[in-house]
């Protein structure tokens, strides 16, 4: 299989989201937003279809969407309540909506969208692996070096704010990394998938883990071993990357569930 | 003895007409240890949260050192142990990543802790009687001894000013007694000005000097000794 390019690439850009997507889920996912990667993922598909429509690159577009959509869902966050939530439901109906609208605007209802909801790991090229790589690289950088604040605020958000921690700038920048997050994870799971991407390798290792630095460091190590057994298994097996890459860290996740309940007894 | 909280004429309204505080007058020196009491809905954490700039009083002023409380200047010296606290999130942190939150703000943002601020976190650990539980994760641990890892967490900051919001809620009465005797010890010993507040003052009552009682306002403000007979009686206190 490593004798091939197109899987060499694969593998790479694979395991760049395989470590990415849980490091920046760890935090959306202790603060109960795990559904926030999945928001960011249906304003990124008005930005792709946004990109087949003005026919420049769907994962710029798709970026840009993502970031403005990342941050507005956590500015509407912010102002909390009820009506906070209603604001996120909007923001999640008006993305996939003006992604269909748009999308058949552009009369491109085939095979091209298929790519981006599902994605298309095998066809990533070498130019695609240096973006992913490099915004991977950036995106890594960051969370370990806020590893310390974002973990602060998991623990007590109020008291954090009370001692003046920048509670504001730390949530956007988190809003920020998994928009980046979701528009490099659309070719290698889908637009459809990326946030069980963000989010099973982190309950996984919520099961197994004795402190928080155990739980952050097993979930990257899920998620990078999910994308590596998913893709090599759906290579001899003939089988959809993106869905077999998810369910295997599905199935990681029940082993955890079982591992955790037989320890706990 | 200088004043750490000022509050003048404050009301508080959530909904507007709808005030669930109203002409309060509070001053209080550096240095003194306080309990605020009163019946649950009273506007004890409203009042609280006000002192500590996290809401704007809707008339009055409140100030910390004599500047706008919202707007203080020196946040890191604020320490606040929110009602109901448990941890965010399901990843189980130990007692000494919580007790490490606790410096984030007086340690610096970025990159790993320094040595010195290690050290704070260990002493903060060690002075609420947790040595031993330093690496376990603080899920496991009783109610009372989770409110202790909190307390710690507060204490790392080293905190002039330090609030705790009834922190001894799901704690047997034994640990009440516990946690009341080792907060006047740290009283005496690190000199900050405490604020504990408490829906039943008993635990705390023969260690503040002071009490505040809250129900809208301040019905009672003096040394517990003083409280006229019938705040005693709980079916007055909750009605
Ligand atoms: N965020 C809020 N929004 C609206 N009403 C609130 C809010 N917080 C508290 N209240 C109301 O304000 C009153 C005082 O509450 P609170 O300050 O929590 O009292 P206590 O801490 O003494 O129990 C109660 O009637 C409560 O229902
Ligand atoms: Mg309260």
């Amino acid at each position: 299989m490593l004798e091939l390019e197109f899987m060499r690439l694969a593998l790479g850009a694979g395991a760049v989201v395989g470590v990415l997507a849980p490091a920046v889920g760890f935090f959306l996912v202790q603060r109960r937003q795990s559904l926030v990667g999945d928001g960011i993922g249906h304003v990124a598909f008005a930005g792709v279809a946004a990109g087949i429509l003005l026919d420049v690159s769907p994962i710029v577009t798709a970026l840009v969407a993502a970031v403005l959509g990342g941050v507005a869902i956590e500015f509407l966050r912010s102002k909390g309540g009820t009506a906070g939530d209603q604001a996120l439901a909007l923001v999640f109906y008006t993305g996939i909506a003006a992604g269909v609208v748009l999308i058949s605007a552009a009369g491109a209802l085939n095979v091209d969208l298929f790519q981006y909801l599902f994605g298309s790991i095998l066809t990533v090229t070498r130019t695609d692996l240096v973006v992913i790589a490099s915004l991977g690289t950036v995106g890594l950088a960051i969370v370990g070096l806020l590893y310390r604040p974002l973990a602060g605020v998991v623990v007590d958000e109020e008291g954090a704010r009370v001692a003046g921690v920048p509670i504001g700038a730390l949530n956007v920048t988190v809003a920020a990394l998994a928009a980046v997050t979701v528009a490099l994870s659309m070719r290698v799971v889908g637009i459809l998938l990326v946030a069980a991407l963000m989010v099973l390798p982190v309950s996984a290792a919520g099961r197994i883990a004795w402190s928080m630095r155990s739980a952050f460091l097993l979930s990257i190590a899920v998620g990078l071993v999910s994308v590596l057994t998913g893709l090599t298994v759906s290579y001899y097996a003939d089988l959809p990357p993106g869905g077999t890459i998810v369910l295997v860290a599905a199935a990681v996740f029940g082993v955890a569930l079982a591992a955790g309940a037989l320890r706990r007894r | 003895m200088s004043l750490a909280i000022e509050l003048s004429s404050v009301s508080f309204a959530y909904r507007a007409g709808h005030h669930v505080l109203e002409g309060v007058d509070l001053r209080i020196g550096e240095g003194a240890f306080v309990a605020i009491a009163g019946p649950n809905g009273g506007g004890k954490t409203t009042l609280v949260r006000i002192i500590l700039g996290l809401e704007r009083p809707s008339e009055g002023t409140a100030s910390l050192y004599g500047e706008p409380a919202h707007r203080f200047s020196r946040r890191r010296t604020l320490g606040y142990l929110a009602q109901r606290s448990e941890l965010g999130g399901d990843a189980p942190a130990t007692v000494r990543e919580v007790v490490s939150a606790g410096r984030l703000a007086a340690g610096g943002l970025l990159g790993p802790l320094r040595r010195r601020d290690r050290e704070l976190v260990t002493e903060a650990i060690e002075r609420v009687g947790l040595g031993d539980f330093a690496d376990t994760p603080v899920q496991t641990l009783s109610g009372g001894m989770q409110q202790r890892a909190f307390i710690a967490k507060a204490l790392a900051g080293e905190p002039s000013i330090l609030v705790l919001d009834e922190p001894t809620t799901g704690v047997d009465a034994e640990s009440q007694e516990s946690l009341a005797s080792l907060l006047a010890r740290l009283h005496s010993e690190l000199g900050a000005t405490i604020l504990y507040v408490s829906h039943e003052f008993g635990a705390v009552e023969q260690f503040v000097e002071r009490l505040v009682l809250v129900r809208r306002t301040i019905v009672f403000d003096g040394p517990p000794q003083a409280l006229p007979g019938v705040w005693h009686d709980p079916s007055h206190a909750h009605a």
